[in-house]
């Protein structure tokens, strides 16, 4: 067991979870300085408690580091009494006096130190959990301004992990880690302070056996570090197998493969064994070696004291205070050895946070914003380009308009840009050139929260969040009344079915919300944007992910939803656009045909092409048709 | 965590060497003060150097030998708790892979892969510590008890006061603080929960400018779990100084009676130097002991989820092998029946299929087509026998599957998910999974007629080319028609197409299914559709309504006959053209 992973045992903040575990390789920050010097930028507000506390750390350190001599002060004065009574002195005794003077004045010492340290450590809680509280707050806050182009290049596990992994192994540090750094560096000049004044040879014999124990330390976690690279490879190969046949345990069993499946599991799990027991007994031999030079140590003081001691060089309490010595000096070392192991990986984590901080946020809103009173609806993209990478070009130069109330519905390809055009329309994204104008006035010109209080979106994902049916519904409106919300429910054709369910309104919906269907968690969304009310209406796919029979169902809600609002359809079905007063049809980023539907069947040309596809590339067709 | 120690047992040899082996490095240890104690009492008192020095030999001597008994305690336990974790993480994924697919809907998918790695880690490495500390804690504490009383047992009463005093503190620290750490852990998954819902539903909340209410949502969490933090670390902070100064005291204690012992001449100073060493030893120990309490819970927890895990017994097994019927019994053919076959779901209130009755016949093409949640992939799921049904009975040529040898009944079928699943490795690879024995050619064969042959080739190095984890490199189409690929190489007797052409654009979902035509013609092939346009020309068309069957027909018949499946028909095509 790495030293690591004990220490973990008592920080109490690392219960199950994650921190930095088995003295694997560390993670390190790319820029150690900058990182740190930002990140003692937050303990700055608290540096008044902070100051306290380096001070009772240095107190409590300091009464007890100088409680051994003492203790050996009492032991000498005990030995003096008993060999003046083997030399039968008259009148020989022990001076308990003395003794006692010194034992009370210990007691209070210990109080003290015990007092100062409890001290440190409360004051330190407070602050840690603050300031991990902060740090997760603005990352929270962070996220609220990030473009969505940034959350499109990570999977939300990573995000995630930097929210709260990474805070939580920083708490863990800063508990910890802060106070054990100021203690241990005390301790370790403190206790070199205190044998020194007691004996020069001795002093020098000890610190004669630390480098022994580093050169071993050294050559041992130089060996072992190579078998726990080697077994986190191993455990990263077991845990991607793993994966991989229990999430395709349809198809390994249909293939009757779950021989080779725990074949190829079998011979991981051997080389990952081999690699681990290796790692564990190496790492495990460092307490053990450091124990036997602290014993080696502790037989030079006993000889080496013994023999001072009858020559009256020293006292036979310095031997006992030096032996307490002895073991407090090689604590501290190993913990210094940790925190700076411990030190790197905060600070990676604190990189890491910092990287999202510094993410480049959504352009402000102007101070100058214009105001739409009462919306109309009227939509013009003009000129308009955007590219999500630099060198590639995903609409160029479009000019598209969209009069107050008409339903326009863009088709095309996958990877047309039909979802993008949306995107670009809520202003997730900022434009590389050209004008989105509604109402004639500049999207950029208007107050963003403004901005997206004109639309109304049902996506293909319906997102649906864990709480009951009647919140998730009010969701479109702010303190939407229950009357509202039944309405909207309603008209959505969705109360029917929510009535059915035992809890009505107040089911809770589970964090998969599988406890009702696709159709009607689609069924819900609509009910959310009927709700609010928008005068733009975005449907993207909404329908995709039921089957044709429900999707009818759900276009009598939509179309409830469409009625007097300029709504953008996004399909890939084209039965369900055929009555939009505006086509759309994108290839590659373009609008290369528009028109209605009769237009463009018509022209003979790309959305034609697309719709034969659909309806009359099968040879039954013909026969459909007869029937 | 008891439950799983049996996996120890093979090992009993090793761990009782280990205990040995600790608690020799233990005594001697122990026997370094007391070699001391004599430096003092008969060396130094009577200033004998050449015993100071034949002392000191035996201490280093002890030493190097106490030094070589951890290292080779060491490594046995390494060893031990490495096979132990291999040993469960062995059985724990063997068995899962025994397990049918309603107890992975069961236990889920993603939980299944956490306890069978994560959940396993975390046990190995308390039972390591356990090994290492769990024994040396005892058996130094014991130890430094005996070797206390043996120096001067009526100093030790200071030791009788002192432990209980130490072990109700930790109890009561540990008693306030661990259900708190437990709070913890769940306040930490809802501010989990909060943050994974705002990122997943992040265009939502921007869109409806319900963003304040978020941050204010996830404030609260943080809150919350600030506070309950902080309440835990400020008990923390009062496990040390408690036990440093209850340390302290006993030593102080120790030093006054036993200087009152040795003024009266029942003990020697070296003695007393020697016992406060023991008593440091024993507390120590204590505080080791301590460590392990709060390690242990975190193994507990695991340590259930795995035992859940090895408790499940898998639903589908074979019968018993007398009634089993080998292949070689059956003649090949692949004709199948379904009678009254009704099925529900772990759990669920309804059955997912009722009462179903058909037959899909070799040679015919047999289609289902039904709306979300109609119970068409239930049927795909029941013939290789994932589930097992409630009632009424599955036959394949006059068999029925419950008394089939599971192996020998998914011998005959070649089965396409609905969700194509490839697995990391060569094209080549992903296609042989269907025939372990494939040759190249036969490889290449499959590919071309599930059409996929043309854009492999076009890959960089063609067959060889690697498919990522999940094949995330090749688009949703090629996924199918891999799949695909993998069911045709295997020449089964049944073909179950589970829609597995629904990314396939519509002219090479037309393409393939005309070359399908070829190789099915001798077997039974059964085929879930949405798109009308797949189905159109089955020789027998079943329609699905929630859960029973609407009608039985072809095309013709069934336009004629069944409403929902005239409906289904006209969602699909545009009126103009149907009329």
């Amino acid at each position: 067991m790495s030293k690591d992973s004990k220490r973990g045992g008592i920080r109490p903040g690392g219960f199950g979870h994650h921190g930095s575990h088995r003295g694997m390789p560390k993670q390190k920050a790319k820029d150690f300085k900058g990182t740190l010097v930002r990140f003692l930028g937050y303990l700055k507000p608290h540096r008044s408690i902070l100051v306290i506390v380096f001070f009772t750390a240095i107190l409590s350190t300091i009464f007890s580091i100088v409680a051994p001599k003492m203790l050996g002060m009492a032991t000498t004065k005990l030995f003096e009494g008993v060999m003046m009574k083997i030399k039968g002195v008259p009148n020989a005794s022990i001076d308990f006096h003395f003794i006692g003077r010194i034992l009370i004045t210990l007691l209070v010492f210990y109080l003290i130190s015990s007092l100062f340290m409890y001290l440190m450590q409360y004051l330190m809680s407070g602050v840690a959990q603050k300031i991990v509280y902060v740090l997760r707050k603005q990352i929270d806050e962070k996220i609220s301004r990030l473009p969505l182009s940034y959350f499109d290049k990570r999977t939300h596990g990573e995000v995630l992990s930097r929210a709260v992994n990474d805070t939580e192994n920083i708490s863990n540090t800063l508990q910890q880690g802060l106070t054990t750094a100021i203690t241990s560096l005390v301790t370790f000049i403190g206790v070199i302070v205190m044998m020194l004044s007691i004996n020069v040879l001795l002093t020098v014999l000890l610190i004669l056996t630390i480098p022994l124990s580093f050169i071993g330390i050294k050559w041992i976690s130089g060996k072992s570090q190579a078998h726990f690279i080697q077994q986190q490879k191993q455990i990263g190969n077991l845990n991607g197998h793993v994966e991989e046949m229990f999430t395709g345990h349809q198809v390994v069993k249909a293939f009757g493969r779950e021989k080779q499946a725990i074949e190829k599991f079998e011979t991981i799990n051997n080389t990952l064994y081999h690699s681990a027991w290796r790692a564990q007994f190496l790492s495990g031999i460092m307490m053990p070696l450091i124990m036997f030079t602290s014993n080696i140590g502790y037989v030079l003081i006993s000889v080496v004291g013994g023999i001072l001691v009858t020559k009256r060089m020293i006292e036979i309490g310095d031997i006992q205070a030096f032996i307490q010595y002895a073991r407090q000096f090689t604590q501290p070392l190993t913990q210094i050895a940790n925190i700076s192991n411990l030190i790197q990986s905060t600070m990676a984590s604190a990189e890491r946070v910092f990287e999202v901080l510094d993410e480049k946020e959504n352009i402000p809103d102007r101070k100058d914003v214009k105001v739409l009173s009462y919306p109309k609806g009227h939509v013009r993209f003009e000129n308009v380009s955007f590219r999500y990478k630099e060198e590639e070009a995903l609409i160029e130069d479009m000019t598209i308009e969209a009069k107050a109330g008409q339903s326009v519905a863009i088709v095309g390809p996958t990877g047309a840009g039909k979802t993008t055009l949306v995107n670009l329309l809520m202003r997730f994204y900022e434009l590389r050139s050209g004008h989105i104008f509604i109402d004639g006035i500049d999207i950029t010109d208007m107050k963003r929260q403004d901005l997206h209080q004109l639309f109304g979106m049902v996506l293909q994902e319906t997102w649906l969040f864990k709480g009951t049916i009647r919140d998730n519904i009010g969701y479109g409106k702010q303190g939407a009344s229950e009357e509202d919300i039944i309405a909207a429910a309603k008209a959505a054709n969705a109360d029917h079915f929510i009535r059915t369910l035992p809890d009505g309104y107040d089911t809770i919906l589970n964090e998969e919300g599988s406890n009702i269907s696709q159709g009607q968690k689609q069924l819900l969304t609509i009910a959310r944007a009927i709700l609010a009310n928008p005068a733009i209406l975005i449907l993207d796919e909404a329908t995709s992910s039921v089957d044709t029979r429900t999707e009818m169902h759900i276009q009598q809600a939509m179309n409830q939803l469409m009625k007097d609002r300029t709504s953008f359809i996004i399909a890939h079905r084209l039965s369900t656009i055929q009555d939009a007063d505006l086509i759309l049809v994108m290839d590659k980023g373009r609008v290369i045909e528009q028109g209605t539907h009769k237009f463009l069947l018509e022209k003979g040309g790309f959305y034609a092409e697309l719709y034969r596809s659909q309806f009359s590339e099968s040879d039954s067709f013909t026969e459909l048709k007869s029937i | 965590m008891l439950k799983l120690s049996k996996y120890l047992l093979p090992y009993k040899w090793s761990i009782v060497f280990t205990i040995m082996f600790v608690f020799l490095q233990s005594l001697a240890n122990l026997y370094l003060p007391t070699l001391m104690s004599d430096i003092v009492d008969t060396g130094i008192v009577n200033g004998n150097i050449g015993y100071i020095l034949k002392m000191g030999i035996y201490m280093l001597l002890i030493t190097l030998v106490a030094g070589a008994f951890t290292i080779i305690a060491n490594y046995l336990s390494a060893q031990v708790a490495s096979r132990f974790g291999r040993d469960i993480r062995y059985r724990m994924f063997s068995h899962i892979e025994s397990f049918s697919l309603s107890e992975f809907d069961d236990l889920g998918t993603a939980s299944l892969i956490t306890r069978s790695t994560n959940d396993i880690s975390q046990v190995e490495q308390v039972f390591l510590m356990i090994l290492k500390l769990m024994i040396m804690a005892p058996l130094m504490c014991i130890g430094g008890i005996i070797m206390a009383f043996y120096s001067d047992a009526k100093l030790s009463l200071v030791l009788v006061m002192a432990i209980p005093v130490i072990v109700v503190t930790i109890l009561l620290i540990a008693r306030r603080g661990i259900p708190l750490f437990k709070q913890i852990q769940k306040k930490m998954d809802r501010l989990n929960l909060v943050l994974r819902e705002g990122l997943t539903g992040i265009r939502v909340v921007r869109s409806f400018n319900r963003v304040d209410d978020e941050l204010k949502r996830f404030d609260q969490a943080n809150q919350d779990m600030t506070i309950t933090s902080v309440k835990v670390q400020k008990i923390m902070a009062a496990m040390m100084p408690m036990m440093m100064l209850i340390m302290n005291v006993s030593t102080i204690a120790i030093v006054w009676f036993g200087g009152l012992r040795i003024s009266h001449g029942a003990m020697q100073v070296g003695d007393l130097m020697a016992f406060i060493q023991y008593a440091m030893q024993i507390m120590f120990s204590l505080m080791m002991g301590a460590m392990l309490f709060i390690m242990i819970p975190r193994g507990q927890a695991s340590s259930v989820r795995i035992n859940e895990v090895l408790a499940t017994k898998p639903d589908i097994t074979d019968v018993l092998a007398k009634k089993t019927q080998n292949v070689s019994d059956i003649p090949n053919r692949g004709a199948i029946e379904f009678k009254h076959v009704t099925f529900r779901y772990e759990g669920a209130e309804n059955p997912a299929v009722i009462d179903l009755n058909f037959t899909a016949n070799p040679g015919e093409t047999t289609a289902i087509i039904g709306g979300t949640g109609a119970g068409k992939s239930t049927i795909m799921n029941l013939i290789p026998r994932f589930y097992d049904i409630e009632d009424g009975e599955i036959l394949v040529d006059g068999y029925n599957i419950a008394t089939m040898k599971i192996e020998s009944l998914r011998q005959m079928i070649g089965y396409v998910p609905q969700k194509s699943v490839l697995f990391t490795g060569t094209v080549k690879d992903n296609i042989r999974y269907g025939k372990e024995d494939a040759t190249d050619d036969e490889i290449k064969q499959a590919a071309k007629m599930a059409e996929a042959d043309s854009f492999i080739q076009d890959m960089k190095d063609g067959y060889d080319s690697l498919l990522a984890q999940g094949g995330k490199n090749v688009s949703g189409g090629q996924k199918q028609r891999l799949s695909i690929a993998r069911a045709i190489v295997k020449r089964p007797l049944i073909y179950l197409f589970d829609d597995s052409f629904s990314a396939l654009d519509y002219k090479t979902d037309a393409k393939l299914r005309k070359a399908l035509k070829s190789i099915t013609a001798t077997s039974t092939t059964i085929i879930v559709a949405q798109r009308i346009s797949t189905v159109i020309d089955a020789d027998k068309i079943i329609v699905l309504d929630e859960g029973t069957i609407a009608g039985i027909g072809t095309h013709e018949s069934l336009m004629d006959t069944c409403q929902v499946y005239r409906e289904i028909v006209s969602s699909q095509v545009d009126k103009e053209e149907l009329a």
